[in-house]
């Protein structure tokens, strides 16, 4: 048995903020223009830089010539390979904290060009129309080489990645004789699903403002998912003293992993600053948002096997995806599949092949939104060939423990997932044939899918100070890149001692604050959460005991948990009469202030234990134009089991967000590299299409109820990736369900729907 | 292809002298000296510090810089400060009346139309201009109309809802809408 704290009293206090759809503290700074991101800070004097990137996808450059750049008024500089200072040596150096296994990409570092849209130089000139003038004027010459940009044309050309990245294990040992079985299974399914590779492309671009202060310190205004990870890359890089930098980002415009690695924004943007010794903002372009990270192109391989009656035999999951030269990048894709049912027979293999591009990069739930979908459009042929309800086939072979390690779960509510997003959505209803439902020239489909996500917590501090005023500031230098950071570790905070939100105030994305993770993996209210909640648990500790020491004090004696905080005051639960204010408290005390900082860790013996994972049941409808192939996504319900939701309001649209993401990957999303040029051609907003407005239905999310007390003290699991996991499955299998048409190519464009309809 | 030889390549052009603009921004007569290739766009948040209104894309493909020029939404990106001498220019930073918020933007706070917060300003500046026009009135309507405003987060439900709310209390511009 293990020891497990218990759920403490003050989730149980009925008034509290947590659990309830509090909006944004930070709201008005964001509809009113106050908010101010990383390229929206200045100086006087401040120089502009901008990047010329490589025009070559491999190969090396010969000359630069910058004298038509240098020759004109106002152009301060351009910096180049050649005439670079010298820099940190060793890899370990260029290392931050999402780095996989490998050899960092070095921005400048000499005439090698490894991949498409590399940066070569920078220009910097007093205003930003100048330096992006000037950058078309450097003149480069290349030599290039052969490349290799297509992962079709080198799939067999690729190896098995070790334990190359944090957060992900390899495939575990194959169990059973998943080969034997799926041959000795009476229904097969086999096939081969491909994804496109996606691009981050938050609406704002990575941007850096270096301002550099008299004294000789930087303030660093970077886009990133983790002000320490930047701050320790550019010291190590720089070689800078830690108090002569200070990195900062109270508000970042969407990230999605793309800020999770310090990018080339930030080197080139300190290059100048501690080279020129003067403020420098540098901003990319659009299409040079396409210059570095994203979600690599798969290539995958199901194989499920089943007895008549629905029951798995066998489940073989292969995937093989990009990775760079100098990185290995991986994401795993396969383990969920492995975990997601109950199969004795089971084999996954996740293998990377080289190619010339820059190193893939995190993004929204990597690895499980590219390998769940392939499973459940698997599951859902599996389904047809047995003429078994979609839904009926996963609760037949519903994980009951975590196949892949054979530990229970600590919660896993995905069964009411099931039950309350089928009730919400009438699945009941639905004709089961392909192409038995019609409205007019339309043809309607309803699909479904289930999602994993893992429930991970990393380490972090908090700070608090609690004033006599009774106004209580919290720290922790984490971020909120549009998850409701700011928010729900507000309502934490609130929560615990009783105050109102308005009385708290949460400080983050300032490498200077107590150390956070970067955010991500949808650990942040795990991780960053359970330090707020440790901090203000020291800071009600001590005003329990002040309290209970002041003369002719009400509450002398009472126990801790017998104390409740509310409403600004200590209050014996008992004896609601019993009370002290918490400005009464510290007056009578003497006490000014009330400072802590405290340290959150994971139950590591409960995690050696049990597999935390989130989950969720997606429905959706789909319309298909029979005569043009074109989809329209009409409604979708998405039951989620995440835990306990601190801000229903926020987690709804993280979870509605994502949905949209799993819209974009499932219809739209797909960057097009011309494989003799080695580059992403449709490098922009207008040609990488995004959703729009007109794309997306109603989205209902349901939260259902989850109880769950190893995760972590607060019960809850964290919400930003589980939206996405399930979404293309279900969209591909409600087309399939209209039209009898099976795609199994990521992005669903109408060309590949017609091509089945003909 | 052969690189051209540095002595074949056009002598660049030098940059443009500066040239007076006054634009109306948010009720005050502004006169900045720019070079005519500013953007109306770079002019508000460079030159003037109004950093409310975002850049995207620069391209015009994604709406985060949309503004009010004569209370038409335009993209600021797509057009020289110079073209717009003399305009009535309205912002995100302009919505406000002192300390009140436009009903928009309370409908976004109160409908969570956001999450990073970036596409927000030109989401709300869109919004205004689609309530002047007075065309949108069904949410799919609102939906198809407010499509020049790419969200990445993915607010768009959230985004109608606020529209649909705050188009009940904003009367549309009753005659002139372009």
């Amino acid at each position: 048995m293990i020891a497990i704290p218990s759920i403490p009293g003050f989730l149980t206090e009925p008034n509290g903020p947590i659990g309830k759809p509090v909006s944004r503290v930070d709201g008005r700074k964001k509809v009113t223009g106050n908010a101010h991101y990383a390229a929206e800070f200045t100086l006087p004097d401040l120089a502009h830089g901008c990047i010329v990137s490589s025009a070559i996808a491999r190969g090396r450059i010969t000359r630069i010539d910058t004298a038509a750049a240098l020759a004109l008024p106002g152009v301060i500089h351009v910096f180049t390979h050649e005439n670079r200072p010298s820099l940190a040596w060793f890899d370990r150096k260029w290392k931050d904290d999402d780095a996989p296994k490998g050899a960092p990409f070095r921005p400048l570092y000499d005439a090698e060009i490894h991949h498409a849209l590399q940066p070569v130089a920078l220009v910097v000139a007093d205003s930003f129309e100048l330096a992006r003038y000037a950058a078309r004027l450097v003149h480069i010459e290349y030599e290039a080489a052969p490349h290799q940009t297509d992962l079709r044309a080198n799939r067999a050309n690729s190896f098995t990645p070790g334990k190359d990245k944090g957060g992900f294990q390899p495939p575990p040992k194959p169990r059973g004789d998943p080969e034997q079985a799926f041959l000795a299974s009476p229904v097969r399914v086999d096939a081969e699903f491909t994804q496109a590779a996606e691009y981050h492309n938050p609406m704002e671009m990575h941007a850096t403002t270096v301002l550099h202060h008299d004294d000789g310190t930087l303030t660093v205004h970077d886009k990133t998912q983790g002000v320490q990870n930047c701050h320790t890359y550019i010291c190590n890089v720089f070689g800078l003293a830690k108090s002569a930098v200070r990195v900062m980002s109270p508000f970042v415009g969407g990230a999605f992993g793309s800020g999770l690695r310090p990018q080339h924004q930030l080197f080139m943007a300190m290059l100048a600053a501690t080279q020129l010794k003067r403020s420098i903002r540098v901003e990319l372009s659009r299409p040079q948002m396409f210059s570095f990270g994203h979600r690599p192109e798969t290539i995958q391989r199901v194989a499920l096997g089943a007895d008549r009656d629905g029951t798995l035999r066998a489940l073989i999951h292969e995937a093989v995806q990009e990775s760079s030269r100098n990185e290995n990048y991986v994401e795993i894709v396969v383990n969920w599949s492995g975990q997601q049912y109950a199969c004795d027979n089971v084999r996954l293999d996740y293998t990377l092949s080289r190619l010339d591009v820059h190193t893939p990069l995190d993004q929204r739930a990597p690895g499980a939104a590219t390998g769940v979908p392939a499973l459940e459009i698997a599951m859902d042929e599996l389904a047809c060939k047995l003429g078994m309800d979609p839904l009926d086939l996963r609760l037949k072979n519903y994980a009951e423990t975590d196949p892949n390690t054979g530990n229970p779960f600590s919660s896993k509510e995905l069964r009411a997932c099931f039950r309350h997003g089928a009730e919400r959505f009438g699945w009941a209803k639905r004709s089961p044939a392909p192409r038995s439902m019609r409205d007019g020239r339309e043809l309607i489909g309803w699909g479904m899918a289930a999602g994993v996500w893992d429930a991970m917590q990393g380490q972090a501090a908090a700070k608090a100070v609690l004033g006599v005023d009774g106004k209580l500031v919290v720290s922790s230098a984490t971020a909120d890149i549009g998850t409701g950071t700011y928010t729900v570790m507000t309502q934490i905070a609130a929560d615990v001692l009783g105050l109102p939100i308005e009385e708290v105030t949460f400080c983050l994305g300032d490498s200077s604050l107590p150390a956070a993770p970067v955010e991500g993996g949808s650990w942040t209210v795990s991780t960053v959460g359970s330090a707020v909640k440790a901090v203000c648990d020291r800071v009600r500790s001590q005003l329990i005991a002040l309290a209970g020491k002041l003369e002719n004090s009400p509450l002398k004696g009472v126990a801790e948990e017998d104390m409740v905080f509310a409403d600004s005051h200590l209050i014996v639960r008992n004896d609601r009469s019993r009370r002290l204010s918490i400005t009464e408290v510290m007056r009578g005390s003497g006490t000014l202030s009330i400072e802590e900082e405290a340290r959150a860790l994971p139950y590591l013996l409960a995690r050696a234990r049990h597999t935390f994972a989130t989950h969720s049941a997606v429905f959706v409808e789909v319309r298909v134009d029979e005569d043009l192939g074109t989809v329209r996504v009409a409604r979708v319900v998405s039951a989620i089991a995440a835990g306990r939701i601190i801000n229903p309001k926020t987690a709804r649209s993280q979870i509605q967000g994502a949905v949209v993401w799993g819209i974009g990957m499932g219809l739209e999303e797909e960057a097009f590299t011309d494989h003799r040029l080695g580059r992403v051609m449709n490098h922009d907003y207008a040609e990488y299409h995004v959703p729009v407005n007109a794309d997306v239905p109603e989205i209902d999310v349901l939260f259902v109820e989850e109880h769950d007390d190893m995760v972590n003290a607060l019960g809850a699991k964290g919400v930003g990736e589980i939206g996405i996991v399930g979404v293309p499955a279900a969209i591909a299998n409600a087309i399939h369900h209209a039209t009898g048409v099976r795609v199994r190519d990521f992005p669903i464009t109408l060309d590949k729907v017609l091509a089945g309809l003909r | 292809m052969a690189p051209l030889k540095a002595s074949l390549r056009p002598a660049p052009a030098p940059p443009p002298a500066p040239i007076p603009v006054t634009l109306n921004v948010n009720g005050v007569e502004r006169t900045l000296h720019l070079a005519p290739w500013t953007t109306l766009l770079d002019a508000l948040r460079l030159h003037l510090d109004l950093t409310g209104t975002k850049k995207g894309c620069d391209h015009g493909q994604c709406g985060a810089c949309t503004v009010l020029v004569d209370g038409r939404r335009i993209n600021s990106c797509l057009t020289l400060a110079a073209m717009q001498d003399g305009r009535k220019v309205t912002t995100i930073e302009g919505l406000t009346t002192g300390d009140a918020l436009h009903p928009l933007q309370e409908a976004f706070i109160e409908h969570d139309a956001f999450q990073c917060g970036y596409c927000t300003p030109g989401q709300i500046c869109s919004a205004a201009g689609l309530i002047a026009e007075g065309k949108a009135t069904t949410d799919d309507e609102i939906r198809e109309l407010m499509s020049g405003n790419l969200c990445r987060c993915g607010a768009y439900p959230n985004i109608v809802a606020a529209i649909r709310q705050a188009m009940a209390t904003v009367a549309p511009k009753a005659e002139g809408a372009p």
